[in-house]
């Protein structure tokens, strides 16, 4: 499928060496004559996915993304570093938590339900942190999309981060553009075979280290690691090994910029958090236009005067890696990646011109332009303000909730059959399940009352001295006792109503600190 | 039909040819090629699923499959490593004694747990689903014990039952006073009397002291001169708040005078070994034992 379907990438033209024996798409150079001096590589392409020139039910047009060459691809480079980084080391760092804790400081937990993240611990019935998390992640998507676009996609999604890996390995072992063309046009032989093969290996290598990273961070890493080498690591990390590496060498290395425009629903979406202050990536029609090649006056410069500064190089073009050009405006396709920002500058700057043809503008600062006043860049609007707004909120919810967390909580469940239970001194006794749990990270002794229920006596099922309702749990563990409250006869006939409205008090011995549950004692209705 | 192909104006595209609602027209456009291709392998999939599990059903039974895949035999493999699971503290349940499996705290509670659901098949039809028993049938969750309340006697009674055909059953024999005449009807009412006068109920005076010379010739034997009953002899206590047929005169007449006796069924031979101690420890851990 990669190899044909050349026909929509615009007329075929001969190759700049004289070759006739493809028909092939081979980037033309400009005529060098036509600008002595002045020697810039105009690529004789279409986009190809132009909006226009696009079909329902298409196959798929290969793009041979040129490798661009300026301050955004450093950019990229360095937050392809740092992502990258961070997603395949972060289960290798790690944490001491003590002697009965895991020790990786980033670890789901999923065996023993417990959530580590660094310094913090989640248990799973506290799940609405990591809810919170999202809901504020999601926000800082909107602010972020509000103020500049797509740069999340542009430079951070993890398609694009791992598509421009993929990309990367394959201009490693096929060469740039032009000659991945050419390899893709060549009959299959030796040479071809091996580069073809050795992209796809490595795409599956790195693919089997996306997998494998994923797997590290459900189970402690060096032991995993160990267990994956010798065969004996559980099945499921097997399996989603291999689905993550399946994902990864399928969307990175093969669908790519597919993913984007036909999968994804984000750039559907988008659209509703930028509007004419927003900051994208675009082409600045007032000066491009009307576009042309170069062409020298008779004093030897160019002459400037009646036309534009974009000579139709096409350099926008064969950089971007979904396959449009940036010059037919903003389109769902464009990712904002802004390699073509990068291209078109090299290409002012050779020719003399000031850069920023294509760059980040506003859509209000360009029109502006057109009817020549001048429109500053507004970050603070109403929009953004209402995004950072909900995105404090939350975060101020979010850690309300934190500091109020508790670190012993209780949950009391009383026996519902039967309700009470006579004894024979005409005692009555209610009978309880009570759940202590010690979230804080070392062993605790708790002492169980109950406030106004005066004569109450209470009982631990299994306790060595029954008279003390004392339970000792273990660290970052859930105990579950059964506690028996039994209330004397003269007590419980003095009693007139039930249910007695009663409070358990679970009192941490050596901190004093105290959770009170409210719980109702059942008695007998009165003896008319 | 007719062989003309529709074609649709804005796309060029051909249509299916039918027409709703007078100007509504389907274009007749391709499958996407990934979907296909999934179709297709969807369909080897399936072929390749009919040779190697159990598929078609024939006339005799069904193909089986080159794999010899049997749900059967994977539940049979489940049972046989949940138990090979649960081995060690099976073994350490059936052979400890009850004493010491209750002082383990991971003992007492895998006991605890294979108790309540054995106590739900096997034991709530009578004793109701909480063990709060219901009358003729003695609650479990309190501290008065007909046989007695250790988790050896509550074993004992799980093992062989009360009054069942077991060799070993517990037996004892409350009289029919009042039916084989032993009793008159007024000497019945006297000692009903004197229970409840022991047990704290105000009654009327005299009956309760003639009562009291009755029980103390025909009662006292079995109940013990002060009315607190022998659980080895599976004689209720008389002087608690706790009474199995009910706590009104009318009922203790009737007890007098048609004799009770409860019967229990044996549980050894029905139930495995494990399991039986299983249930002593989950009786005995409702609140009741001693």
């Amino acid at each position: 499928m990669c190899c044909g379907g050349m026909n929509a990438i615009g007329p075929p033209a001969m190759a700049a060496e004289g070759s006739n024996i493809v028909a092939t798409v081979l980037d033309r150079r400009s005529d060098p004559k036509a600008s002595p001096g002045v020697e810039i590589a105009r690529h004789d392409v279409e986009a190809v996915n132009r909006k226009v020139d696009r079909e329902f039910y298409a196959k798929r047009q290969p793009i041979y993304p040129k490798r661009a060459h300026g301050k955004f691809r450093i950019v990229k480079w360095v937050v392809m570093a740092a992502t990258l980084a961070i997603y395949y080391a972060l289960p290798w760092l790690r944490w001491s938590r003590g002697p009965d804790l895991p020790d990786q400081a980033v670890l789901l937990d999923m065996v023993n339900n417990r959530f580590f993240f660094l310094f913090l611990e989640i248990w799973p019935q506290e799940f609405y942190y990591v809810t919170g998390l999202l809901v504020l992640a999601a926000l800082a998507l909107f602010l972020a999309t509000a103020l500049a676009g797509r740069v999340w996609c542009g430079y951070a999604c993890p398609q694009t981060v791992w598509t421009d890996l993929m990309i990367a390995i394959e201009r490693f072992w096929q060469g740039d553009r032009n000659a991945r063309i050419r390899l893709d046009n060549e009959p299959w032989g030796a040479v071809k075979i091996v580069k073809k093969g050795m992209t796809h290996v490595s795409w599956l290598v790195v693919g089997l280290l996306t997998g494998g990273a994923l797997v590290f961070y459900f189970r402690d890493a060096p032991t995993l690691a160990r267990e994956l080498m010798s065969g004996t690591a559980p099945t499921i990390a097997y399996l989603f090994l291999g689905i993550f590496a399946a994902t990864t060498y399928l969307l990175g290395g093969i669908a790519r910029e597919q993913v984007c425009i036909y999968m994804c629903p984000w750039p559907r979406i988008q659209g509703a958090m930028t509007d004419s202050h927003t900051l994208l990536v675009g082409y600045k029609r007032e000066r491009g236009e009307p576009r042309g090649s170069v062409r020298k006056g008779a004093d030897g410069q160019i002459d400037w005067s009646n036309r534009g500064d974009c000579i139709d190089c096409k350099a926008c073009v064969v950089v971007c890696p979904t396959g449009i050009d940036i010059r037919d405006g903003s389109q769902l396709e464009c990712i904002q990646c802004a390699l073509c920002v990068d291209a078109c500058n090299d290409i002012m700057e050779r020719i003399g011109r000031p850069r920023e043809l294509i760059g980040y503008d506003t859509v209000a600062r360009t029109d502006a332009v057109g009817r020549g006043q001048h429109e500053p860049f507004r970050p603070i609007r109403a929009r953004t303000l209402l995004y950072a707004g909900l995105f404090g909120f939350v975060a101020t919810i979010m850690l309300v909730a934190w500091s109020n967390r508790t670190l012993l909580d209780v949950n009391v469940l009383p026996d519902r059959v039967p309700p009470y239970v006579m004894l024979s001194d005409g005692s009555v006794r209610n009978s309880y399940t009570v759940k202590i749990l010690n979230k804080l990270q070392e062993r605790r002794t708790f002492h169980i009352s109950v406030r106004d229920l005066p004569g109450a006596h209470l009982s631990v099922l299994g306790a060595t001295d029954a008279a003390m309702a004392e339970v000792a749990v273990a660290t970052d563990e859930l105990r579950e006792v059964r506690l028996f409250v039994t209330l004397p006869p003269r007590e419980s006939r003095a009693l007139t109503a039930a249910p007695q409205n009663v409070t358990l008090v679970v009192t941490d011995q050596s901190s004093g600190r105290q959770s009170a549950r409210h719980i109702v004692f059942l008695i007998p209705a009165p003896k008319p | 039909m007719t062989d003309a192909r529709d074609i649709d104006q804005v796309t060029g595209a051909e249509t299916t040819g039918h027409v709703w609602d007078d100007d509504i027209k389907e274009l007749n456009k391709p499958l996407p090629r990934w979907w296909l291709l999934t179709f297709y392998v969807c369909i080897l999939w399936a072929i390749g699923y009919w040779i190697a599990y159990p598929a078609w059903p024939t006339l005799a039974g069904y193909t089986k499959g080159v794999l010899g895949y049997s749900q059967r035999d994977v539940v049979a493999r489940e049972v046989a490593a949940a138990n090979q699971a649960q081995g060690s503290l099976r073994e350490q349940i059936a052979a400890l004694p009850l004493t010491d499996i209750l002082k383990s705290p991971d003992l007492a509670r895998f006991a605890d747990a294979a108790g309540r659901a054995a106590f739900a098949e096997n034991c709530a039809p009578c004793h109701g689903r909480g063990a709060q028993g219901a009358p003729g049938y003695p609650n479990l969750r309190d501290d008065d014990w007909l046989w007695g309340g250790k988790a050896e006697d509550i074993l004992q009674t799980i093992r062989f039952g009360i009054r069942s055909d077991h060799k070993q059953a517990r037996a004892s024999q409350m009289p029919r006073y009042g039916l084989d005449k032993l009793l008159d009807e007024k000497q019945i009412l006297d000692v009903a009397e004197y229970v409840l006068s022991i047990s704290g109920g105000t009654m009327a005076k005299e009956p309760a002291a003639r009562g009291a010379i009755i029980f103390k010739e025909q009662c006292a034997a079995c109940h013990g001169n002060d009315g607190r009953g022998k659980p080895e002899q599976g004689a209720p206590n008389l002087t608690d708040q706790i009474w199995l047929y009910g706590s009104n005169i009318d009922a203790i007449v009737t007890s007098i005078r048609t004799g009770r006796g409860g019967v229990m069924p044996a549980w050894e031979g029905r139930l495995d070994p494990v399991t039986i101690k299983a249930l002593a420890i989950y009786v005995h851990s409702l609140g009741g034992g001693q």
